[in-house]
C-alpha cells in the first residue's frame, strides 16, 4: 500500500483516471442531452463499437487522425439518423429499440474488423498536448494539462452542454420536451423535430466516444467497450441528469478503474482476486443507484413516444 | 382477424426487409447473397444432425425469451439474461462438483435446479431493487451483466479452474470435465439432440399456463396492465415485480445450466467474455421474444428461427469465409424493425377499419371511441 501513497504513482493514477474518464464522459454527456429531451438511448454502446472500428480502420488505413475522429462523429449522426427515425417517428419503445442498436453495432463491427482487418494491429496513439506553463505545474500538470485534444475536449463539452441545455432557447425546448411534451407541442414547439436534434447531437457524442476510446488505446478488437456505453446511460442517472453531475461520475469511474488497476500492476491486489475488484465499479454504480433513486427527478416524459393522436 | 392478420404479416414483413439488408451486406463483402443464403440454410437444416444443432443453439433462446415474456408481460424489462445464465450455470457447476457421484436420476435434475435457482437469484435482486428502492431494472440488470462476468472470470480462472490447466500452465478459464452423470442424455444416437430441448420447449408451455391460466399469472399480468388498478384490488405490486424478475432469471439460469451440461465438452468454459460462454444468448432471447410477440408458445418457433439463423452462419464462415458475426448483426436489425413495425400495425390498422370495404356500421362508434 506504501508503493501506492508516493507522488510519483499517484501523479500517475490521476492522469490515467483522467485519461480513462474521457469516453465515459463523451458518451454520458450525450445520453444526457437525449435524455432531458425524453428519450432513453440503450444504444451508445453499439454506437461506441462502431464509431471506435471506422476510426480505426480510418488510422490504420490512412494514418491520419483526425480524419479517423472525423469519421467517428459522422458515423455517430448517422446511428442517430436511425435511431431518431425509430424512435420519434416509429414511436418504437426506447429500452429495447436501443437493445437493437446494441446487437447491430456489436455484429457489425465485428464483422467488418474479422472481415477487414482479422488480427489486431496497433494504430498510433492520439498525442498528448501540453498547455504552455501550466503542463509544467507540479502535481497537478501531468494530470490535467499533458492530456490529449479528445480529453479536452470532453471536459470542454460539459460547461458548454450546461450553457447549451439552461441558456438557450433549444435547451429550453429540449427540457420542456421532456418534462411535458404535450404543454411544448401547445406552445409551438416541434416535439419531434426537438427530440430529432437531441437525439443526433447524443449520438454525435457517442460517436466521439468511441473514437476518444480507440484512440486512446491504439488497438481494436470485437466487443472493444464491454459495456462502457451502458456505464455511460448509468453515469447519467448517476449525475441526476446534470452534465456537473454526470462529470463527477464519470471521474469516479474513471478514478476507481484507474485505482484498481494501478493496484494490479503493484501487487497490492493478487492476481488471484482480480477479476473481483473488477466488479468494484458496477457494485459501486448500483450502490449509488439506491442511494439516489428516491432523491433524484428524472424527465417526466423520459421514454414515453410522443403522439398527437 | 385484421389484428391478428396484420399481428403476423409486419414482423415478417419487417423480417424479409432485415434478410434483404443482409443480402446487400454479402454483395458488399463480396459474397454471393444466393449461395450465401443456400448455406445459411444448409447450415441449419441440411443434415438431421444439423438440425440437432439448430434445436440445440435455439434451447438457451426459447428459454430466455420464455423468460423475458414473463417480464415483459408484467411491465418490467429484463436486460439481465447474461448475468442469469451466468449466475445459473454457475450454481449448478458447483452442485455438480459436490456430488459427483450421485446417480444421474438424482443428479441431472439437481443441475437443473441448481441452475434455476442461481437464474432465479441474479433475477429476483434486480426485481426487488425495483419493487423496493425504486432502482430502475434496465441498469440494474445491465450492471449485473457486468459483474456476473468478473464473477465468472474469478471462479473460472481461480477457485474453479481445471487443475489441469493450472498444471499445463494454459489457463485456459474452464473447470474440470465435470460427472458424466450430470449429463444431459442425448435423444437420438448420432446426433447432438439432448434433454435440454425438450426441457426448454415444457418450460415455454409452463410459462404460457402460469400466465394465462393461474391465479398467479393474472396477477403478474394485472400488475403489468396497471399497477396502480393492481394495489387497488389489493395484490401485493412489488412481490410480484420480484417474482416476475425472478422468475424471469430462473429460466435464464436453466438455460446456463443446460448450456453446461448439454455441451460436448461437459464444462463450464469462457474466454474471458460473457458471450464467450452464452453465446449472447441472454440478448439474442430478447430477440426470439419480440419476434414471438411477447407470447412464450410463440417464442419457441421463433427461437427455433434464430437458432438456425446463428448455426447457418456458421456454414456461411466455412463455406464463404464471411465471419458469422453475421448473424449478430442481422439480428440487431431485426429488433430494430420488428420493434419499430409495432406503430406501423397499429396505423395500418386503423387505416384499414377506417376505410368503408371493412367498416360495418356497428363496428362505428367503437372506433370513434378508441
Amino acid at each position: 500500500m506504501d508503493d501506492f501513497f508516493t507522488t510519483s504513482v499517484l501523479v500517475a493514477t490521476a492522469a490515467a483516471a483522467i485519461r480513462l474518464a474521457t469516453p465515459y464522459l463523451l458518451a454520458a454527456l450525450g445520453e444526457t442531452i437525449g435524455q432531458r429531451s425524453g428519450v432513453l438511448n440503450l444504444g451508445v454502446d453499439g454506437v461506441m463499437l462502431l464509431s471506435a472500428f471506422f476510426a480505426y480502420w480510418t488510422v490504420l488505413s490512412t494514418g491520419n487522425l483526425w480524419l479517423a475522429v472525423l469519421v467517428a462523429l459522422l458515423v455517430g449522426l448517422i446511428m442517430g439518423v436511425i435511431y431518431a427515425v425509430i424512435t420519434v417517428f416509429f414511436e418504437a419503445t426506447q429500452g429495447i429499440s436501443g437493445i437493437g442498436i446494441f446487437i447491430f453495432g456489436l455484429g457489425f463491427s465485428d464483422l467488418m474488423f474479422r472481415q477487414q482487418v482479422g488480427t489486431p494491429k496497433p494504430v498510433p496513439r492520439l498525442p498528448s498536448i501540453n498547455i504552455p506553463f501550466l503542463a509544467d505545474l507540479p502535481y497537478v500538470g501531468e494530470p490535467l494539462f499533458q492530456r490529449s485534444l479528445m480529453t479536452y475536449l470532453a471536459f470542454g463539452l460539459v460547461p458548454l452542454t450546461v450553457v447549451l441545455l439552461n441558456k438557450t432557447t433549444f435547451g429550453l425546448n429540449v427540457r420542456a420536451v421532456g418534462e411535458n411534451p404535450q404543454a411544448a407541442d401547445s406552445l409551438g414547439v416541434s416535439v419531434e423535430r426537438t427530440r430529432f436534434a437531441a437525439i443526433m447531437i447524443g449520438n454525435a457524442f457517442a460517436g466521439l466516444a468511441g473514437a476518444a476510446l480507440v484512440l486512446q488505446l491504439g488497438i481494436f478488437q470485437p466487443n472493444l467497450t464491454q459495456g462502457m456505453g451502458f456505464i455511460a446511460v448509468a453515469l447519467v442517472y448517476f449525475g441526476a441528469w446534470r452534465p456537473w453531475g454526470v462529470m463527477g461520475g464519470a471521474l469516479l469511474y474513471g478514478v476507481v478503474n484507474a485505482t484498481v488497476l494501478q493496484w494490479k500492476a503493484l501487487g497490492i491486489i493478487p492476481v488471484s482476486i482480480s477479476d473481483l475488484a473488477g466488479m468494484a465499479p458496477a457494485i459501486l454504480t448500483i450502490g449509488a443507484l439506491i442511494l439516489l433513486a428516491r432523491r433524484v427527478h428524472a424527465p417526466a416524459a423520459l421514454t414515453k413516444p410522443f403522439s398527437r393522436h | 382477424m385484421i389484428d391478428k392478420l396484420l399481428g403476423a404479416l409486419v414482423p415478417l414483413t419487417a423480417a424479409a426487409v432485415a434478410f434483404a439488408l443482409g443480402a446487400i451486406m454479402l454483395v458488399a463483402l463480396g459474397a454471393n447473397p444466393f449461395e450465401g443464403l443456400q448455406a445459411l440454410f444448409d447450415g441449419a437444416f441440411g443434415s438431421g444432425d444439423r438440425l440437432a444443432a439448430t434445436a440445440v443453439r435455439a434451447t438457451p433462446l426459447i428459454l430466455v425469451g420464455a423468460g423475458i415474456t414473463i417480464a415483459f408481460r408484467t411491465s418490467v424489462i429484463n436486460i439481465g439474461g447474461e448475468s442469469q445464465i451466468i449466475a445459473g450455470a454457475l450454481l449448478s457447476t458447483i452442485a455438480a462438483l459436490s456430488f459427483p457421484g450421485l446417480t444421474p436420476y438424482l443428479l441431472v435434475p439437481l443441475v437443473l435446479l441448481a441452475g434455476f435457482i442461481g437464474g432465479g437469484i441474479a433475477g429476483a435482486i434486480p426485481g426487488a431493487l425495483k419493487a423496493y428502492a425504486s432502482v430502475n431494472e434496465i441498469l440494474s440488470t445491465i450492471m449485473l451483466n457486468l459483474i456476473m462476468v468478473q464473477f465468472m472470470n474469478y471462479l473460472l480462472r481461480g477457485p474453479l479452474i481445471d487443475p489441469y490447466e493450472l498444471e499445463a500452465g494454459t489457463r485456459i478459464p474452464q473447470t474440470e470435465r465435470l460427472s458424466d452423470n450430470a449429463s444431459l442424455p442425448t435423444l437420438i444416437d448420432g446426433t447432438r439432440l439432448h434433454l435440454g430441448v425438450p426441457i426448454a420447449v415444457a418450460a415455454a408451455v409452463a410459462a404460457y399456463f402460469l400466465l394465462w391460466r393461474t391465479p398467479v399469472g393474472f396477477r403478474l399480468r394485472a400488475v403489468g396492465h396497471s399497477p396502480k388498478a393492481a394495489r387497488a384490488a389489493g395484490i401485493n405490486v412489488k412481490g410480484n415485480i420480484t417474482l416476475a424478475l425472478g422468475l424471469s432469471g430462473a429460466l435464464a439460469g436453466l438455460a446456463g445450466a443446460i448450456l453446461v451440461f448439454g455441451s460436448q465438452g461437459q464444462r463450464m468454459v469462457t474466454d474471458g467474455s460473457a458471450a464467450g460462454f452464452t453465446g449472447n444468448a441472454g440478448f439474442n432471447g430478447i430477440v426470439a421474444a419480440l419476434f414471438g410477440g411477447l407470447h412464450p408458445l410463440w417464442t419457441v418457433p421463433s427461437a427455433f428461427l434464430f437458432g438456425a439463423l446463428l448455426t447457418g452462419a456458421t456454414q456461411l464462415q466455412r463455406v464463404l469465409q464471411v465471419p458469422a458475426s453475421l448473424a449478430v448483426a442481422l439480428n440487431g436489425i431485426i429488433v430494430i424493425f420488428v420493434i419499430s413495425s409495432s406503430r406501423v400495425r397499429v396505423r395500418l390498422k386503423k387505416l384499414l377499419e377506417n376505410s368503408s370495404l371493412l367498416n360495418k356500421p356497428d363496428q362505428e362508434e367503437t372506433t370513434e371511441a378508441t
